[in-house]
């Protein structure tokens, strides 16, 4: 790989040096499966219930939002660039990818790959796929990755991709999930056909219940797609997910309720695999509007409640304290000497007394949409923070148009974020100065500079150092409260042997768990 | 029979008038929900520009009446529409869950009517008796409890067990018997919801009865209690009991969502509330629609049957 300005991916003892406090996190496996590993068996129906998935899903690769569609891309597609297990990035369409200056990036295309129809992937293909999120007619959720670029052309076997700033990541962004390689015609890729390059081939698929895939035989990879047939099930119901499992209707469930977690390992009919990521809850404060537009309001807030007591009530301990950083543990630049922020109605009094109150009354609207367990959060929050002089009052909103009429809307509400594989992807989404998704309206021009600096800064140790000071700015000046990473937890039948080092970059082991998990 | 059929076609009329109004009242309900469909694709990464460029392709800048008008005139060519989200003909979409959702109320129709009818029968000939107190407390029981309790209770008890699939999935592979096999528990829990209504009112309607001079006449000639009952009291009782069975029909048809989501069972209540959540419109209209349909049909075969089962009504002057 002839990727030389990259610095490597997160390794093992990066992840555990800054982390003494997540040193629980990461992966918890029993021993029964730990022994089950060998090497990966062909064969078997891998059945897959998963918690989400709706009769409006497409294959449109620009409107993909939720896991079910994610996961089925994954079976079905392959990107330019996989996030492997371990974090580090590897070639998939691209065999491999460089850059003279950080601004014109070279990917040369795999050839001998060919998608499900038969037809060869060609460079043009990958143009067209990624050119679907490119441009003002785009319906694209991440057409803003595409801003940046200036030109998209073909180069021989190489696709030639050319920004109007340096940006280091940029290969980073080339794995997002949306950025399936789908066959073009005439450059335009057809968002109506499942038709992919990946590990298997779509044999039925109904919306919003189903979808059965079998193993393409032709796949490039010789040692991914281990399964013959994929099922991959939408179950919505916690409980009917749960109940899959133990009567063995499926094989593996995503999102297990954390309260159910001890009674499942008790039953024994199943492994928990509890991932720690990037992913994290967060409650956005309006920085434009009084009281939060105070820098001591909304330090007060962030002191006044405690945070390992949502871990451990409403996580179940499968998560860990975040200390208001949108950056996680498994990121690379995760910047783990950030002063600890404890429970301390003193503290939070005397911000407060700074800001020049003596009590504040603020009402923060939640809802389970935002992320399960978000209301009983917020109360949670408003029960410590009595003790600092704040009232908080919980205002329950209906999960239906959560996201329509509270979220951007209300001045302190509950949201998430899946975390994202770079530290520049996060800040730019949720923390630019007028950013689309900039969730808390919060800017900060020191916070700005260094984003854009950073983001050209070939430096590793510059670089870091930018990174952490951002991530300084964010939780003691930024304007969202961000108590808690969330693990990802699946269940996992004991027919099902997984790799050693599970994904962490999104759930499911990053989507992969398709082609990366064989039989036992 | 003229009359009957004039009388049909004038309640025909009436249902095709009562369906328009529901068309209304769908499509002014529809346009209160909160956002839009453009809006729930995008969900949380919606930007301005994605939100105004979806909205263009997907139509939903013209006026409400502009949007009504097109919709009813393609229902009434028997045209459903197509699916904002998924651009795909609603019939298509319908067509399978509506299939599966008829497969479940008959389902559970063929268990719980028959059921009904015989306790009833026998409570209301037993009356008082231990059976009669049994059966009314067990039925009254059954339907006290939440449907979604009396799913997870057979679950663990049946499912857990490993005696029925504790959630349904249905392939093309999937032939009758498996059908059945595997839609038992959701019929069942179906059954156990519905028994109680049908059967005490089958009990009361003959016990109303069984106090008419006609029936101690017929006792009086020393007929036996069961020929008494069914050959005297039943035919009389047909009216109520017709119209409590198609009420519970039309439940079976409309309001089985919560047994759908626990079941994982493709039918037509989950992909309504799915086509609520994400605002997919032409999807709800149409669901909407099929359901008062089965509303309005149901009770005109109900009237209509009753009005033959009973002469006097087919003999007015």
């Amino acid at each position: 790989m002839s990727n030389l300005i990259l610095p490597p991916g997160i390794t093992r003892r990066g992840v555990l040096k800054g982390a003494t406090a997540m040193a629980a996190a990461g992966l918890i496996l029993p021993a029964t499966m730990q022994r089950a590993r060998a090497e990966p068996k062909k064969g078997g129906v891998f059945r897959l219930g998963i918690g989400h998935g709706s009769t409006t899903d497409t294959y449109d690769p620009g409107l993909w939002d939720q896991l079910y569609v994610q996961t089925f891309a994954a079976a079905r597609h392959n990107y330019l660039i996989e996030i492997a297990a371990d974090g580090t990035l590897v070639g998939e369409i691209a065999e491999s990818w460089e850059s003279p200056d950080g601004s014109t990036w070279i990917f040369k295309i795999r050839e001998g790959v060919s998608f499900h129809s038969g037809k060869p992937l060609t460079v043009d293909d990958v143009i067209a796929s990624l050119n679907h999120h490119r441009g003002d007619a785009s319906t694209s959720a991440v057409k803003s990755y595409f801003d940046p670029v200036t030109d998209i052309k073909a180069d021989g076997g190489n696709v030639v991709v050319t920004l109007n700033a340096p940006n280091a990541d940029f290969p980073y962004l080339m794995s997002d999930y949306h950025l399936a390689i789908m066959p073009g015609t005439d450059g335009k890729i057809d968002v109506t056909s499942p038709d992919g390059a990946g590990g298997y081939i779509v044999e039925s698929y109904e919306p919003g219940v189903q979808a059965t895939l079998n193993r393409n035989p032709n796949y490039w990879k010789s040692d991914r797609a281990h399964f013959d047939q994929l099922v991959l099930l939408t179950i919505i119901d916690p409980a009917a997910r749960l109940n899959a499992l133990m009567t063995n209707e499926v094989d593996t469930i995503d999102q297990v309720d954390p309260a159910s977690i001890g009674l499942l390992e008790s039953r024994g009919v199943a492994n928990i695999l509890s991932i720690s990521g990037n992913a994290h809850y967060t409650f956005p404060m309006d920085a434009r509007m009084a009281p939060f537009s105070d820098n001591n309001v909304r330090l007060a807030l962030k002191y006044a409640f405690d945070r390992q007591e949502l871990v451990d009530k409403i996580l179940a301990g499968h998560g860990s304290v975040s200390n208001d950083n949108p950056i996680g543990p498994a990121n690379r630049y995760f910047f783990a000497g950030l002063e600890p922020k404890s429970y301390d109605p003193d503290k939070a009094k005397f911000h407060l007394k700074e800001a020049g109150m003596d009590t504040l009354e603020v009402t923060v609207s939640a809802a389970n949409a935002a992320f399960n367990g978000a209301v009983d959060a917020a109360v949670l929050m408003s029960e410590k923070a009595a003790a600092a002089g704040i009232t908080i009052t919980v205002d329950r909103v209906p999960d239906d148009g959560y996201w329509d009429n509270i979220w951007l809307k209300k001045p302190f509400c509950a949201s998430y974020w899946g975390g994202r594989p770079t530290e520049d992807q996060m800040f730019t989404t949720a923390y630019q100065g007028g950013g689309a998704w900039n969730e808390s309206f919060w800017s900060n021009t020191r916070f700005d500079e260094l984003l854009v600096a950073a983001r050209s800064e070939l430096d590793e140790a510059k670089r870091r150092a930018m990174y952490e000071e951002m991530q300084q700015l964010v939780s003691f000046e930024g304007s969202s409260i961000i108590p808690m990473y969330n693990n990802y937890v699946m269940a996992v039948s004991k027919a099902i042997a997984t790799p050693e080092k599970i994904g962490n970059n999104w759930n499911l082991d990053g989507f992969r768990c398709v082609e990366r998990w064989w039989m036992a | 029979m003229n009359a009957i059929l004039a009388m049909i076609g004038r309640r025909l009329l009436m249902g095709l008038l009562t369906l328009f109004v529901i068309s209304v009242v769908i499509f002014g309900a529809t346009e209160l929900l909160p956002g839009d469909l453009a809006r729930e694709l995008l969900g949380q990464s919606a930007t301005e520009e994605t939100l105004a460029a979806l909205r263009e392709q997907l139509g939903l800048n013209d006026p409400a009446p502009v949007r009504y008008w097109n919709w009813l005139t393609g229902v009434l060519q028997g045209d459903l529409g197509v699916s904002m989200a998924t651009k795909k003909p609603i019939s298509e979409l319908v067509g399978t869950r509506l299939e599966n959702t008829m497969f479940l109320a008959l389902y559970a129709a063929a268990m719980s009517v028959p059921l009904s009818l015989m306790l009833g029968v026998l409570a209301a000939l037993w009356r008082n008796s231990i059976f009669d107190r049994a059966s009314n407390s067990l039925a009254l029981t059954a339907i006290s409890f939440p449907e979604f309790f009396v799913a997870y209770i057979l679950i663990l008890w049946l499912s857990q067990s490993g005696f029925f699939p504790s959630m349904v999935r249905i392939t093309p592979a999937t032939t009758f018997g498996d059908m059945l096999y595997m839609c038992f528990l959701p019929a069942l829990t179906l059954t156990l919801v519905v028994t109680a209504h049908m059967m005490r009112m089958t009990r009361a309607a003959i016990i109303n009865l069984l106090a008419s001079p006609y029936i101690e006449m017929a006792r009086l000639k020393g007929m036996a209690p069961l020929r008494v009952v069914l050959r005297h009291a039943v035919p009389n009782a047909l009216a109520p009991i017709i119209n409590v069975v198609a009420l519970n029909l039309a439940y079976l048809i409309t309001g089985v969502v919560v047994v759908e989501v626990v079941f994982v069972y493709p039918g037509l209540g989950q992909l309504m509330v799915d086509a609520v959540t994400n605002r997919d419109v032409p999807v709800v209209q149409a669901i909407a629609l099929i359901f008062a349909a089965a509303y309005v049909l149901l009770n005109l075969i109900a009237d209509v049957l009753s009005t033959i089962s009973n002469p006097r009504l087919m003999h007015q002057r």
